[in-house]
């Protein structure tokens, strides 16, 4: 006997109410996507759990895709059969078979949902026990601290036999909490941002600047492989790239040096939340967190903020440089954003930042400016790219490979 | 024409070499130029580095493109003993490695590294308990063959690995040029440190080959200067050959997945068939062997002409390794596993690929037996 299905446990949404049918539809279209290359698969829903009947599908590769998908607690591979005890006892068996058991300890942890089932769980747990004690040879009971843990659970549809749960990405579905607009540097710590952002449920479009020439083709470049990244755990996810060489020469031209970060980052912001209103989403993500560089101080972040009165969601506020590194890593973006390009931040960065800006001062300085028609042009010239997770990202390159 | 050299090359695949011709042609720029015609090549770097570490399972900053096996094998060797000096000065390897771990071994005992070789049974297989006894205070790494080159034996890597978990400290190399697509490995399970490939055992071209460092692990570079490869491996990339491999990569899986049954079959078969032949022992063993390579021996006859009679059938083999085949010696590996001089002197290495198949088994045996009576015959008048 073979594995037949993987359970899914559902994270928070379980506590969701009135809004389960909601999470529990974008849950299954998540998954649906994510394993659309396995075509025997089917997934059910049930109120409290998924399973995805695997009809011979390969479980390992299986797995290794649900630990991306948001909104799952955890999952562990399963077996149904009929809630008939001989039934219960030879499967409960040939499942201990299929795992390395020899020399490890086990115990049964039996729950009777179906109580029209004739024996309670303890009785459950005696009979199974004793039957696989029977049929196996260097494997003993330990109910404290067991190395495998088999669960049976003896529900109205069948009976379900499970081990050793693997640990689900948490979260909440991508897209149940709506859209929000991602400022996507290139950096480390916008990616990240966007990784959070989608774990509790943001779907997210990414908003990059683009400065040619002073910004090259592979930074635009290195920008498309972070989102090809973050579609791992978003799907498709819809990049757009802003044309910004004359707003930032602009700037650096009529606003003093000091106050030129500042201006530059107002216009962004500015930009992205035209960006947003096109695109109907309802707050706007960053990868800021407090105290890193000039543009991050309280102070700063206030000068910056007063454009616009859209939420501004700031997942790495309150992070430690090093604690976004590591999420950073483990999400694979770190081996891409450490590419040594230059992008828009970094090229026309001041020699002396203000670190406390004041609010009337850049205002001052900005009515030179002529920025209402600068912006509306690079929204109006934004290039707009969908990047989905299974394409490769120049499909001209594909025979090549 | 019958090809049964693959342990030394293997036929290039015509998708790898259109690849290959494609790149070069069309992308010939250098991945460190600025311009697009650079950035173009760097792309095809950076892709083909992801799908090779996809297909290993691995991250692509744990892929370092070299020029091919040795370059790979040497580079981990003497790149560990460098970096590690200062911490010991002792390794651990065994007598049945290729000549481009031995003999970087041998030079890193003229400058004063101690280097133990453990032995082999009868099958070929260096024991795990030898590898946990040989283990002193200074050893700074552990380099094992997956995949004997000239009789195909496995080498219990995987356990080799969970032994070598309790020691932190040392590395752990496995030259894995001819197990990667024929057998497989769990480069994590058997905690490996780094790992050699070579792109034309493998159906790819010549030129390009892989180590696999494990993020982590430092070691000192062999070749400085424009520091590519993240600083581990200077000069300038070939990108043909390297796409060429990822493609060759990816399609060796693929074929080698559905070929193993065959093989393993035709291996079997293969050795059944000589142990019935009259002057024939068979070296490989049945079990605990790669599917594609088998190793026998024609009592002391001359192993070279035998070579060439069969190529008067159009049929390639091999004495022993390619490597050591133009070099008058014994199979090292024989000797290690105990067999005496006359038996390791006249050994012969069949080595099957994905076309090969059960219906070339009969034309291969009948072929055999004829230049061995050849060869019998020769010897008797002489």
């Amino acid at each position: 006997m073979k594995y037949d299905r993987i359970l899914i446990r559902y994270g928070e949404m379980s506590t969701k109410g009135k809004n389960r049918k909601q999470f529990i539809y974008r849950l299954k279209r998540n998954i649906a996507k994510k394993l659309k290359d396995f075509p025997t698969i089917r997934i059910e829903e049930t109120r409290d759990r998924m399973y995805i009947r695997l009809n011979d599908a390969p479980h390992e590769p299986i797995i290794e895709r649900l630990k991306d998908v948001f909104g799952i607690q955890s999952f562990s591979l399963a077996l149904k059969t009929e809630s008939d005890l001989e039934k219960i006892k030879e499967a409960t068996l040939s499942f201990v078979k299929e795992l390395p058991y020899e020399g490890k300890t086990f115990k049964i942890s039996a729950r009777r949902a179906d109580k029209r089932f004739p024996l309670n769980s303890n009785e459950l747990n005696y009979e199974l026990g004793s039957h696989i004690l029977r049929n196996t040879d260097n494997l003993t009971v330990d109910v404290h601290n067991p190395d495998i843990d088999v669960r049976v659970e003896v529900r109205e549809e069948g009976t379900y036999i499970t081990c050793a749960d693997v640990a689900g990405a948490g979260g909440l579905p991508v897209g149940t909490s709506g859209k929000a607009m991602l400022m996507l540097s290139g950096g480390i710590d916008s990616p990240v941002a966007g990784y959070l952002a989608m774990k509790r449920g943001l779907e997210i479009e990414a908003v990059h600047f683009f400065s040619p020439p002073f910004t090259s083709e592979r930074a635009k470049q290195k920008v498309i492989d972070l989102v090809k990244r973050l579609t791992t755990f978003g799907g498709t996810i819809r990049l757009h790239i802003v044309p910004f060489t004359d707003i930032q020469q602009e700037i650096y031209r009529k606003v003093p040096e000091n106050y030129s970060l500042i201006s530059t980052r107002r216009a962004m912001l500015r930009i992205t939340d035209e960006i947003r209103k096109k695109e109907q989403g309802l707050a706007i993500v960053t990868g800021e967190s407090l105290g890193q560089v000039a543009s991050q101080t309280l102070e700063s972040m206030y000068v910056i903020n007063d454009v616009t009165t859209t939420p501004i969601i700031r997942p790495l506020v309150a992070m430690d440089k090093t604690e976004i590194i590591d999420i950073s890593k483990r999400i694979g973006t770190h081996e891409i954003s450490i590419r040594p390009y230059e992008d828009c931040c970094t090229i026309f960065t001041p020699k002396a930042p203000k670190t406390r800006p004041k609010k009337e001062k850049v205002i001052q300085y900005e009515k030179v400016l002529t920025l209402d028609d600068m912006i509306a042009e690079a929204v109006q010239k934004t290039e707009t790219i969908t990047i989905t997770e299974n394409d490769l990202v120049h499909e001209e390159l594909n025979d090549l490979f | 024409m019958i090809y049964l050299d693959n342990s030394a090359t293997t036929k290039v695949f015509p998708e790898a070499l259109e690849s290959f011709t494609a790149v070069a042609t069309n992308y010939f720029g250098n991945p460190s130029s600025l311009h697009e015609l650079g950035m173009q090549a760097e792309r095809l770097l950076i892709q083909a580095r992801e799908q090779i570490a996809r297909l290993l399972h691995v991250k692509a900053t744990e892929i370092i493109f070299t020029s091919g096996g040795t370059e790979s094998n040497n580079m981990a060797i003497k790149g560990i003993a460098w970096q590690h000096r200062h911490r010991g000065r002792h390794i651990i390897t065994t007598s049945i490695e290729h000549p481009s771990v031995a003999e970087a071994c041998k030079q890193l005992e003229q400058l004063g590294f101690e280097v133990t070789y453990l032995p082999v049974d009868e099958r070929g297989i260096v024991s795990v308990e030898d590898v946990e006894k040989a283990i002193r205070e200074d050893t700074i790494l552990v380099s094992i063959m997956h995949v004997n080159n000239e009789i195909g034996s496995i080498q219990p890597i995987e356990q080799i690995g969970a032994t070598l978990k309790k020691y932190p400290k040392i590395f752990f190399h496995v030259d894995h040029v001819q197990g990667v697509t024929k057998v497989p490995l769990d480069f994590k399970k058997a905690n490996i440190d780094l790992c050699t490939m070579s792109a034309h055992k493998f159906h790819g071209l010549k030129g390009a080959g892989i180590l696999y460092v494990r993020e982590g692990v430092k070691l000192s570079p062999l070749l400085a200067g424009g520091a590519q490869e993240m600083q581990l491996r200077s000069g300038t990339e070939n990108v043909a050959g390297i796409v060429a491999m990822a493609k060759a990569l990816r399609l060796a899986f693929e074929k080698y997945e559905k070929a193993r049954q065959e093989l393993n079959e035709m291996k079997r078969l293969l050795i059944a068939e000589l142990s019935k032949i009259e002057g024939i022992q068979v070296n490989t063993p049945v079990d605990h062997s790669a599917p594609h390579i088998v190793n026998f021996s024609i009592n002391g006859l001359k192993s070279e002409v035998f070579v060439h009679e069969l190529e008067k059938q159009q049929i390639y083999v091999s004495t022993t390794s390619a490597c050591s085949s133009r070099k008058k010696a014994p199979s090292k590996t024989l000797l290690a596993m105990g067999a005496d001089q006359k038996r390791a002197e006249s050994s012969i290495r069949i080595s099957l690929s994905y076309e090969n198949h059960r219906g070339q088994l009969s034309l291969i045996i009948e072929a055999i037996k004829h230049a061995l009576k050849k060869l019998q015959e020769v010897a008797r008048e002489m």
